[in-house]
């Protein structure tokens, strides 16, 4: 090969660009260095520093913010597309990042597990999603996704001396297995037809997003393409849960440890979102017509089938998997919506960031309530929380309420921009579907309130016959981490500021 | 601008919830009642202050003490504007006073956990304050949920008989009517095609381009439903009884008599001057789900109770059946009896339902059955009480009879039919009104209360239940003696629009 076109193409790759994923993944490094060299007293304070470190990287990113505005700028040879959006989500995934270690640090107290390992893991699967989100090759896109899911299939079932969690992971395996072979088989086929010399403009690189995108206009109906791109969007149907792809959300919610849980509920979604909304208006736009009736028919039965379901959980893990599926049912209308409505997107950013807020402040009560088993989360637990921790039962009303979608907070106004954004897009029915699935929530959300609020607390003696110590003191640490999520929820309700701007009317 | 150095509206909405973040963020209790006298105080004093300088000041587009703050969604075209006209005005006074009365009453009481009562209060009259000084349809809701999340809880938390099972069924019902108008409010939105949600350019865009008929129709449909779900338009009225049973004396106070009004008031204020053609094709239903539903039907039924608390709920969702037919009916004769109908309901509802809660004081129960012969210990007691009967049932000298005169003419020329049948319904009212009122206070005591009276001796109204009480009174009183002080702006207002409404109709028609 000739020395100077690898030179040339060399010095296209900007590895500045990366330094957020670098960042990460070093951080994640000297965890597991650190725990080696430092004695084992010190060790305690090995997480305390990857948080701090990841504070000083999102502070830096949130400086810096917009890096990139209008196209984008195509970086590695057009295997990452850096954008606005790939902006926005980078801070997403860190903050969500921080919040898990966070979570972590509470939940781990009454664990026996190795623990640095963990917060290794975590850092290296949000690098991942990074990646993930600004990928523009398929090649890039499949390595940096199962790089995430790897780091899932460990942390579902970290907890091993639990049968629930390790069963969770079990069933996480299998259904991931099958999401990532969809997904595959999915992309070669569009390689397949992509690369075909006899088509028509035929990709040189048929990985290449661009480039698939240039044949699929030029090709409209083949069928091998169409086939390849449902198959793509049942896999990733799989990480937002949507239906019929849900199927192994209440299993593995219940069974991984609630800091995992929250991370699959947040982070693993946004980033399936974030491809989504990636594919279904760059690649996937000339077989739009394909494409939406695959979104609208998901979304249409993943509303009702998350409302639903989660109207008869006890099991509170359960109960917030599968109202996380309805969610994803909501946001699958924004999805719908966005290839004619341009709000649409920032709508979904801006549900994203609603939802991260809601679910840690919910996620982030659930392991101070979390049983030395902590697959053994029932609302009875929830029972006369007002009485017993007042902060805690707070924390947990605007979480929930914010996920209902109540105002004054955020996740009221994330669900109006994406009816707002249905509605220029003409989805009525759709629209229509959502507003019975709101009300069908508030059944199960208020629920867990009024356990909260209403009811007594269950019986002492009954509560020491379980394995459930006391509820511990709240730390100084959690309890401003939880105030500040709530008042975070409650403050983007009522002032959308610079964030709004940005997100809804760039 | 006013001639005070703020922006009375916005202070009346920062001040019940900057007290509120106080108190949530552990004031003492002492200090906490100190300064909810404050944040019930002010809202009322600045909600009298822009009643009395109202004429005074310039309008812009209808508008007095217009301004516009950023929340850094202009893109979409909203922004908390904030400002009243003459329909608005009525009600944020009466919003301000009935506040002030549920406020009063509610530091008085001892109400377990008092500090998270207080605050829940003031976050709902914050939220009422916001309701009709809004000009922004967006806010207008968005304040209109603020007030309504904490009846719920107060309902769960302080309720009576049933309380959770009342607070999970009004939630659920309010929340879907919430949802359907917001479906509505939205599909005004994208329809007018202005890019904004503040109220005055909508109206103007719709009167350059109004909205083809079967989409207002539609749009109507949803507003009308939405609206009347949150107003208890029957056959989706059972929420209401029963939530104002078990809710607590100021939040049904506040709900029944000020927070219900959204609906109409968005109908008045939103659906009638933008969607004119809906309403057209729309009232024929209305005025006969109104009439037959909620006067009838619900009238019959409330004759039937033996609870005092659910009877006044009941009776509320009668009146409310005046109000739709005075919408339905349309003319501006119509719209400004019910706007009166509001504000004379507003404070007489909250009177009864502060005056039930003073009698379950002494009686320890709602049971109209087991009370009898209290206006021989408590005559001050028993002469409100039938004051506030009498406004309801609509004597003359209450604000109530103006209301109620102004629709039934108003629907004489609509239907006398449907006129003559709401006319019956003043029948029904009485009787249950007088029935009630002679069963608490007159006649021997039965035995039930005779035990209860022997382990406690009951007393007169005090000080601190009497001063709510006149509040109310006197409001209602007031404007049933000298109607003009509501009427004048509001006349103004309503003709201002029927006449350019008709001047657009007759550009349409050349």
């Amino acid at each position: 090969m000739n020395l100077e076109a690898v030179k040339y193409a060399a010095s296209l790759n900007d590895w500045l660009l990366i330094f957020p994923e670098l960042a990460l993944a070093g951080i994640a490094l000297l965890l597991l260095v650190a725990e080696m060299v430092l004695p084992k007293r010190l060790h305690d304070h090995i997480p305390a520093f990857g948080i701090a470190a990841q504070l000083g990287l999102l502070g830096g990113l949130i400086s810096r913010f917009p890096q990139f505005g209008g196209e984008g700028y195509a970086n590695f040879n057009g295997l990452l597309l850096h954008s606005y959006p790939g902006s926005i989500l980078r801070i997403f995934f860190v903050l969500a990042s921080i919040l898990v270690c966070v979570l972590a640090r509470f939940s781990f107290k009454r664990q026996r597990v190795a623990k640095i390992e963990f917060y290794h893991i975590v850092m290296i699967s949000t690098a991942a999603m990074m990646l993930l989100a600004q990928s523009n090759h398929f090649v890039l896109f499949f390595v940096a996704l199962e790089t995430l899911t790897i780091g899932l299939y460990i942390l579902v079932s970290y907890f091993r001396e639990n049968p629930l969690t390790l069963e969770a992971g079990l069933k996480y395996l299998i259904s991931g297995a099958l999401s990532s072979s969809l997904l595959l088989f999915g992309i070669v086929l569009l390689y397949g037809a992509a690369g075909n010399p006899a088509a028509d403009a035929h990709a040189v690189d048929p990985f290449n997003f661009t480039q698939i995108e240039r044949f699929l206009t030029n090709n409209p109906g083949n069928f091998l393409a169409s086939a390849g791109i449902v198959l793509i969007l049942s896999g990733i149907a799989f990480k937002i849960a949507a239906f019929p792809f849900q199927i192994w959300v209440p299993d593995v919610y219940q069974g991984a440890p609630t800091p995992v849980t929250a991370f699959l509920a947040v982070s693993s979604k946004a980033a399936g979102f974030a491809v989504l909304l990636t594919l279904t208006q760059g690649v996937f736009a000339p077989y739009q017509s394909l494409v939406q009736t695959v979104i609208v028919a998901m979304a249409a039965t993943t509303l009702i089938f998350g409302n639903i379901a989660a109207l008869t959980q006890s099991n509170v893990k359960r109960l917030i998997g599968l109202s996380g599926v309805s969610h994803a049912g909501f946001l699958l209308l924004g999805v719908a919506a966005a290839p004619t409505v341009p709000l649409a997107n920032g709508a979904i950013y801006f549900y994203l960031f609603a939802y991260l807020l809601a679910s840690f402040a919910v996620f982030g009560v659930m392991t101070h309530l979390a049983p030395v088993n902590d697959t053994n989360q029932e609302l009875d637990h929830y029972r006369g929380l007002s009485k017993t921790h007042p902060f805690l039962a707070g924390v947990l009303t605007v979480g929930l309420g914010s996920l209902a979608g109540i105002p004054p907070l955020a996740g009221f106004m994330g669900k109006f921009f994406v009816f707002v954004a249905a509605f220029q897009a003409g989805l009525y029915w759709l629209l229509a579907l959502a507003i019975v699935g709101v009300v069908i929530s508030i059944y199960y959300y208020f629920g867990w309130i009024r356990a909260v609020y209403f009811d007594n607390p269950s019986a002492p003696q009954e509560a020491a016959s379980e394995d459930r110590p006391e509820t511990p003191r709240v730390t100084v640490g959690a309890g401003v981490v939880l105030g500040a999520l709530a008042l975070a929820t409650i403050v983007l309700g009522f002032y959308q500021g610079p964030l709004g701007a940005w997100l809804v009317t760039r | 601008m006013s001639n005070l150095p703020f922006d009375p509206l916005l202070v009346s909405i920062a001040t019940p919830l900057a007290v509120a973040l106080l108190i949530a963020f552990g004031l003492s209790e002492r200090w906490s009642a100190r300064l909810a006298y404050v944040g019930f105080g002010l809202p009322a004093l600045l909600a009298l202050h822009t009643w009395w300088h109202f004429s005074a000041q310039p309008l812009v587009h209808g508008y007095a003490f217009l301004t516009r703050y950023s929340t850094g969604l202009e893109g979409l075209g909203i922004s908390l504007m904030l400002g009243l006209n003459g329909i608005a005005l009525p009600l944020f006074v009466l919003a301000g006073l009935v506040g002030l009365a549920a406020g009063l009453y509610a530091i008085q009481s001892n109400a377990e956990r008092r500090k998270t009562y207080l605050m829940l209060l003031l976050v709902m009259q914050a939220g009422l304050m916001g309701v009709f000084a809004s000009v922004d349809v967006f806010f207008f809701y968005f304040f209109h949920e603020l007030a309504l999340i904490p009846t719920f809880i107060m309902v769960g938390l302080w309720g009576g008989r049933d309380r959770s099972y009342a607070a999970m069924k009004m939630t659920i019902y309010l929340t879907a009517g919430a949802m359907i108008s917001l479906a509505g409010l939205i599909a005004l939105y994208v329809k007018a095609g202005a890019r904004s949600f503040d109220l005055i350019t909508l109206r103007a865009a719709l009167l350059e381009r109004p909205l083809a008929e079967t989409l207002q129709g539609n749009l109507f449909a949803l507003l009308m439903f939405g609206f009347g779900i949150l107003v208890s338009l029957w056959p989706f009225h059972t929420w209401a009884p029963l939530g104002y049973g078990a809710a607590p004396s100021s939040a049904a106070m506040l709900h029944a008599g000020v927070l219900k009004k959204f609906g109409l008031y968005g109908l008045i204020q939103i659906a009638l001057p933008l969607l004119p053609a809906g309403l057209t094709h729309w009232s024929g239903p209305l005025a006969w789900l109104a009439v037959i539903g909620n006067v009838l039907i619900v009238g019959f039924v409330t004759i039937a109770q033996r609870d005092l608390k659910q009877l006044i709920g009941y009776s509320s969702v009668m009146h409310m059946g005046y109000a739709f037919l005075g919408i339905a009916a349309g003319s501006t004769l119509g719209v400004g009896g019910v706007v009166l109908m509001m504000v004379a309901h507003g404070f007489s509802v909250a009177l009864l339902f502060l005056l039930s809660t003073s009698i379950y004081h002494r009686t320890q129960t709602f049971a109209l059955d087991e009370m009898g012969g209290l206006g021989r210990n408590a005559p001050v007691m028993a002469a409100f009480f039938a004051a506030a009967t009498f406004a309801s049932v609509g004597l003359p000298g209450f604000a109530n009879f103006w209301g109620e005169l102004a629709i039934f003419v108003a629907l004489w020329q609509f239907s006398p039919l449907i006129a003559a049948l709401a006319v019956a319904g003043i029948v029904i009212s009485a009787i249950y009104g007088l029935r009630a009122a002679a069963r608490v206070f007159f006649g021997e005591p039965t035995e039930a209360f005779a035990k209860v009276a022997a382990r406690q001796p009951v007393t007169d109204l005090r000080w601190s239940e009497k001063i709510p009480a006149l509040i109310l009174l006197a409001a209602l009183l007031f404007v049933g003696f000298w109607p003009k002080s509501v009427s004048t702006a509001l006349d103004a207002e309503l003709n201002a629009r029927a006449a350019s409404s008709s001047a657009a109709a007759h550009v349409a028609s050349k």
